[in-house]
C-alpha cells in the first residue's frame, strides 16, 4: 500500500525520538503493544507542576504508520493539560495521517500509549491513586 | 514473376495482436513487478492491472469489480460453469466444447443454428433443480448470433443463472452485459486483438459467491489464484480501448457481404450456411458441394489464403462439425463447408484473392462457374 | 554468464525480489514478439501454415522445457502458471485415485496454493498430513517415511522454498515415495533453472514449473506428468482436449515459446550464474554482518539456492524496515501474503518467535543483480536498520540487558 505524505514525513523525520528518565517523578511512561504483534510503543511525557505536558518523547518498534502515529502524538500532547491529552482520540490520529483501514490499529495503539503515560504519571504523583485502587478492588 | 501474396482470413481462430497492444506489452514484459508485492514495482503493476480491469469492464459494460482475469476463454467458461455450483447445466447444442464439457442437458437449435427457446423453457420447467443456462453470443463456425437477451429473460423467469460465451463478440458486434442481462460473460483476449493466454469472466454481480477452482494466493479477490499475467492483461485492456475507439464493424460487414454475394454469383451451386440469420459481421460459412472442406482449405493454403474447416480447438481432430450437424445440415453440405473470418484490417484485395482462388478451385472440380461480376 | 543488463531509470529502486517474480529476459522477449504479430497462428489450427508454424514453435518450447528437467516432451503439459500446475497435480491425482487412496502428504512451508488445495481436499474427505520442518527449514526424511502408507496417493514437497530458499532433499524424497508406491509431486517454481533437476534420477512423478520465476513470461507454466509409470489425473479445465486431455484451452504460442527459451537460457547459464549469485549473496550477507550486530539468517545457509537470503534484523519491524529501504524492491514475507499483517507462516514453521518473524526481510538476487547493486543495498539497509534501532524501544532494552521475553506484554 502507499503511505500518505504525512506518514512518510514522520517516518523520515520523526519528531521527539528519545527517552526520559522513567524514574523521575515528573515523567510518565507508557509502554504498549507487543513484539509478537509487530508493534511496541513507548511514550513518555514530562509534566510541569501546573499539570501541563512540557515535553514528550517516543520510541517505537513497528511499521511506518506506527512510527508516524507515535511521532504525531508527541507533537500533539506538548502544551496540553493531562485531561486535554487524554481526550485525543485514535480517529483524530488516523484522520490526520490518512491511515488506511488495515493501519487503524496503529492509531489505537498511540491513543493507548498516551493514556498509559498519563496513568503512569498520575500514579507516581499520587493523583488518581484512588481510581487505581478502585479499579483494582 | 512470382508474387507472394497471402491473406489471413481465419480471425475466429485468433487474430494478430493489435500493434498498439504489442507496443505496450513489449515494454511490460521486460519489467519485473508482481501486483501482490507492496514495493513500488509491485504497486505500479497493481495500478496497471486495475486500469486494464476498468478498460475491459468498460468494453462490455460490466462492473470493474466483476471482471476476473483468466488464462483464456476456456478457463473462463470452466470458472463460470463449475464455480456457480448449479447441479444442472443447460447448454445449446452449438456451444464450444469447453462449455459442452460441463453440460447436463442440451437444447437443440433450428436450421439456422438458433437456440430453440420453447425447448429451453420445457427443459428448465421439467426439473426443480437449480440450473445455469449457457448460450453463446455468436457461433465461432457460422457467426450466427443467438437471442441471448431472450434466453436470459426466460431463464431468469425460471430461476436459472445465465452464462454467455462472448469470445467471438467484441470488435464484431457491440457487447453490452446489461442489454444481454446475463450473469456471466466469457471474453477471450486473442480473439479481439489482445494476446493469447488471457481472458476474462465478467460477472453482473461482483459479489457473486463464485467457488474458485484455482486455489492459492487469493488473487482476483480470491476467485482465481495465481500470479496475474500482467502483460496479457494490460494488452487486453489496450485492445478493449482500441475497439471502442476504432469501430470497424460496418467495414467488415460490407466486405463480408461482398464476399458472399460474389461467391454465390460466381459459383451458383455454392451456399452460405445460415445466410438469412443474424450473423457476426466478419464470418461466413461457405459450402461448396462435392468438394471436401479439407481439400478447399488445403487449396486455399497453397494460394496463400488462410481459412479453416471447423473450429480450431479440437487439437487436430478433423471430424464433422458438431455445429453444422446440430443445425441439421446434410453431411454432404456439412463436409464441404469452410469458414472465412475477417479481421479489422482485412482488405478488399484480400477478399478478391480469396474469391479468385476459390472460384478457380470450383471450376477445377467441375462446378459451373460464372464470370467474375464487375460489381464494385 | 550473461552480459545482458536491464536499464534502470534513475530513481527506480534496485530490484531484489526475484522470488516474487523475475523480469522477462530481453532475449526471451525477442523470441516471443514475432508470435504476437507476424506468426500469430492458433497452434491447434491444422488448416494452414500459420497454424503449423505456431504448432512447431509450441513443440520446440515443450522440448526445451522437458530438456531442463530431463523429461520427455510428451510429458510436459502447458498451464497458466505454477498455481494452476499445483492445483491440477494435487487435485487431479487425488480425484483420479480416490477410490483406492485417500491420503495426501505435504509440508507446512509449502506455497499457499498447495496448502489451500490440500485444505480443500480435506473438506472433500481426504486425509492430509502436513509435515513439520526442522529449524533449518528442511523436512525430516524419517518422519516422511513414517507417514507415507499404501493409502497415500500423492506426496507434495516443494523443491525450493519461496521465502527462505532452502532446497528439500528431492532425490531422497523421491526414493521414499517410489518405494511406498505414492506419487511424488514437487513444486519447482523456485527451483527450475536454479538447481539441477532430473525427474528420473529424483523419481519425480509430477513437477510444477513457473514461467515468470525463471525470466520467462507471466501467464504460463507447465506441469510435468510422468508417462512411465503412468500418472493419471482428472482435468480441471475441460473442452477442446488439448494437452493430452489434461488441460483444455488454446495454447498461447508466444508464451510457450517464451517459457521454452527461458528454460534453454537457464540451463545453459545455470552453472556460471549460480556461482556469480553465490558470490553476490555472500557479499551481501558479510557486508551486512560487518555493519550490523544482531542479524540472523533464516533457513539453512548451505542447502539453499544462491539467489536467496532471508534475514531477521532483530528489534526492527520488517514492514517499517521495508519503508526505510525504499531504494530497494525487497519483500518482508511472501509476495502473496504481504497484504496481511500476520507474520510469515514459513518463518513461524522454523520455530521462529513471532517477534523475530516480524523483523525479517527477503532479498532475492537474480540475473540482473550487479555487485554495485549489492554494495548499495548493504549501505542502504544498514542505515535504515540503524535509524530504526535508534527509534526502537526494544533495541534500548536489549542494550540495557533486559530480556524482552521476560516482559509481560499485553498482546492485542
Amino acid at each position: 500500500m502507499a503511505y500518505s505524505e504525512k506518514v512518510v514525513d514522520h517516518y523520515e523525520h520523526p519528531r521527539n525520538v528519545g527517552s526520559m528518565d522513567k524514574d523521575s517523578g515528573d515523567v510518565g511512561t507508557g509502554l504498549v503493544g507487543a513484539p509478537a504483534c509487530g508493534d511496541v510503543m513507548k511514550l513518555q511525557i514530562k509534566v510541569s507542576p501546573e499539570g501541563i505536558i512540557e515535553d514528550a518523547k517516543f520510541k517505537t518498534f513497528g511499521c511506518g504508520s506506527a512510527i508516524a502515529s507515535s511521532s504525531l502524538v508527541t507533537e500533539w500532547v506538548k502544551g496540553k493539560t493531562l485531561d486535554e491529552a487524554a481526550a485525543i482520540k485514535n480517529t483524530d490520529i488516523a484522520h490526520e495521517l490518512a491511515l488506511p483501514p488495515v493501519k487503524i490499529h496503529c492509531s489505537v495503539l498511540a491513543e493507548d500509549a498516551i493514556k498509559a503515560a498519563i496513568a503512569d504519571y498520575r500514579k507516581k504523583s499520587g493523583q488518581g491513586e484512588d481510581e487505581a485502587e478502585q479499579a483494582a478492588g | 514473376m512470382t508474387v507472394t501474396v497471402s491473406a489471413y482470413l481465419d480471425h475466429n481462430a485468433g487474430s494478430p495482436a493489435r500493434p498498439e497492444v504489442v507496443a505496450v506489452v513489449a515494454d511490460i514484459l521486460r519489467e519485473a513487478g508482481n501486483p501482490s508485492s507492496v514495493h513500488a514495482a509491485g504497486r505500479a503493476a497493481r495500478a496497471r492491472l486495475e486500469a486494464a480491469r476498468t478498460s475491459v469492464a468498460g468494453l462490455v459494460g460490466a462492473p470493474a469489480g466483476g471482471i476476473i482475469f483468466t488464462s483464456g476463454g476456456t478457463e473462463a467458461n470452466a470458472l463460470a460453469l463449475k464455480g456457480c455450483e448449479r447441479p444442472r447445466m443447460v447448454a445449446s447444442a452449438v456451444e464450444h466444447p469447453s462449455v459442452l464439457a460441463y453440460a447436463t442437458d442440451i437444447v437443440p437449435v433450428d436450421q439456422d443454428g438458433i437456440v430453440d427457446l420453447a425447448a429451453l423453457e420445457r427443459l428448465l420447467a421439467e426439473s426443480d433443480q437449480s440450473a445455469i443456462v449457457s448460450v453463446m453470443l455468436a457461433n465461432n463456425e457460422t457467426g450466427v448470433i443467438q437471442p441471448v437477451a431472450e434466453v436470459a429473460r426466460l431463464a431468469h423467469r425460471l430461476g436459472a443463472l445465465v452464462h454467455c460465451d462472448a469470445a467471438q463478440g467484441p470488435g464484431r458486434l457491440v457487447v453490452s452485459m446489461s442489454d444481454l442481462d446475463v450473469d456471466f460473460l466469457t471474453l477471450s483476449a486473442h480473439k479481439m486483438g489482445g494476446l493469447p493466454g488471457c481472458g476474462a469472466l465478467a460477472l453482473k454481480n461482483p459479489d457473486f459467491p463464485m467457488a474458485p477452482f484455482l486455489l492459492g494466493g487469493g488473487q482476483e479477490r480470491r476467485r482465481r489464484s495465481g500470479s496475474e499475467n500482467l502483460p496479457g492483461i494490460v494488452g487486453f485492456g489496450v485492445a478493449a480501448d482500441d475497439i471502442l475507439r476504432k469501430d470497424t464493424i460496418l467495414e467488415m460487414s460490407d466486405l463480408r457481404d461482398h464476399l458472399e454475394s460474389q461467391a454465390l454469383a460466381r459459383v451458383p451451386a455454392a451456399r452460405v450456411v445460415a445466410q438469412a440469420a443474424l450473423r457476426l459481421c466478419n464470418t461466413t460459412c461457405l459450402a461448396l458441394p462435392g468438394v471436401a472442406a479439407q481439400l478447399q482449405v488445403a487449396a486455399m493454403d497453397l494460394a496463400g489464403l488462410m481459412v479453416s474447416a471447423g473450429s480450431a480447438c479440437s487439437s487436430g481432430k478433423v471430424g464433422e462439425s458438431h455445429v453444422l450437424k446440430a443445425m441439421g445440415l446434410a453431411p454432404e453440405w456439412a463436409g464441404s463447408a469452410i469458414r472465412v473470418s475477417l479481421g479489422p484490417d482485412t482488405t478488399k484485395n484480400e477478399i478478391e484473392l480469396f474469391l479468385n482462388a476459390w472460384t478457380d478451385l470450383a471450376g477445377r472440380k467441375g462446378l459451373d462457374v460464372k464470370q467474375a461480376a464487375q460489381a464494385a | 554468464m550473461t552480459n545482458i543488463t536491464l536499464a534502470r531509470a534513475p530513481g527506480q529502486p534496485i530490484y531484489l525480489d526475484y522470488q516474487a517474480t523475475t523480469p522477462c529476459d530481453p532475449r526471451v522477449v525477442e523470441k516471443m514478439i514475432p508470435y504476437f504479430f507476424e506468426k500469430f497462428g492458433n497452434p491447434h489450427s491444422r488448416n494452414h501454415r500459420y497454424g503449423w508454424e505456431a504448432e512447431e514453435a509450441v513443440e520446440i518450447g515443450r522440448e526445451q522445457v522437458a530438456d531442463i528437467i530431463g523429461a520427455d516432451a510428451k510429458e510436459i503439459i502447458f498451464t497458466s502458471g505454477a498455481t494452476e500446475s499445483n492445483n491440477l497435480a494435487i487435485k487431479g491425482v487425488a480425484h483420479f485415485y480416490k477410490d483406492k487412496k485417500d491420503h495426501i502428504v505435504t509440508v507446512v512451508t509449502e506455497h499457499k496454493c498447495v496448502l489451500d488445495t490440500c485444505r480443500h481436499l480435506e473438506q472433500e474427505g481426504f486425509r492430509v498430513t502436513y509435515l513439520p520442518v526442522q529449524t533449518n527449514g528442511l523436512i525430516d526424511l524419517a518422519e516422511l517415511e513414517a507417514v507415507v502408507t499404501d493409502k497415500t496417493a500423492i506426496v507434495s514437497v516443494m523443491a525450493v522454498n519461496n521465502e527462505i530458499g532452502v532446497i528439500q532433499p528431492l532425490a531422497e524424497i523421491g526414493a521414499i515415495c517410489r518405494k511406498k508406491g505414492a506419487f511424488f509431486h514437487t513444486d519447482c517454481a523456485q527451483a527450475v533453472g536454479k538447481i539441477p533437476l532430473d525427474v528420473n534420477a529424483m523419481n519425480i512423478d509430477l513437477m510444477s514449473i513457473s514461467g515468470h520465476k525463471l525470466y520467462g513470461p507471466k501467464g504460463i507454466g507447465a506441469l510435468y506428468v510422468r508417462r512411465r509409470p503412468r500418472v493419471r489425473l482428472v482435468p480441471m479445465i475441460n473442452g477442446g482436449g488439448q494437452e493430452r486431455g489434461m488441460r483444455s484451452g488454446t495454447l498461447a504460442t508466444p508464451l510457450c515459446v517464451g517459457l521454452g527459451e527461458a528454460c534453454r537460457l537457464a540451463k545453459a547459464e545455470m552453472g556460471a550464474e549460480g556461482e556469480r549469485l553465490h558470490m553476490l549473496r555472500d557479499r551481501l550477507l558479510n557486508g551486512l554482518k560487518a555493519r550490523l550486530p544482531e542479524i540472523y539468517v533464516n533457513g539453512d545457509l548451505e542447502q539453499r539456492i544462491p539467489g536467496n537470503i532471508n534475514i531477521s534484523f532483530a528489534f526492527v519491524e520488517g514492514e517499517g524496515l521495508m519503508m526505510g529501504v525504499k531504494d530497494l524492491a525487497v519483500s518482508s514475507g511472501s509476495a502473496c501474503t504481504s497484504a496481511s499483517l500476520e507474520p510469515s507462516y514459513v518463518l513461524r514453521a522454523l520455530g521462529l518467535d513471532a517477534e523475530m518473524a516480524h523483523t525479517s526481510l527477503r532479498f532475492g538476487l537474480g540475473r540482473f543483480t550487479t555487485e554495485a547493486d549489492i554494495d548499495y543495498a548493504i549501505g542502504h539497509v544498514a542505515e535504515a536498520v540503524e535509524h530504526l534501532r535508534a527509534m526502537s524501544p526494544l533495541w534500548d532494552m536489549h542494550l540495557e540487558g533486559v530480556d524482552i521475553k521476560s516482559i509481560q506484554w499485553a498482546e492485542h
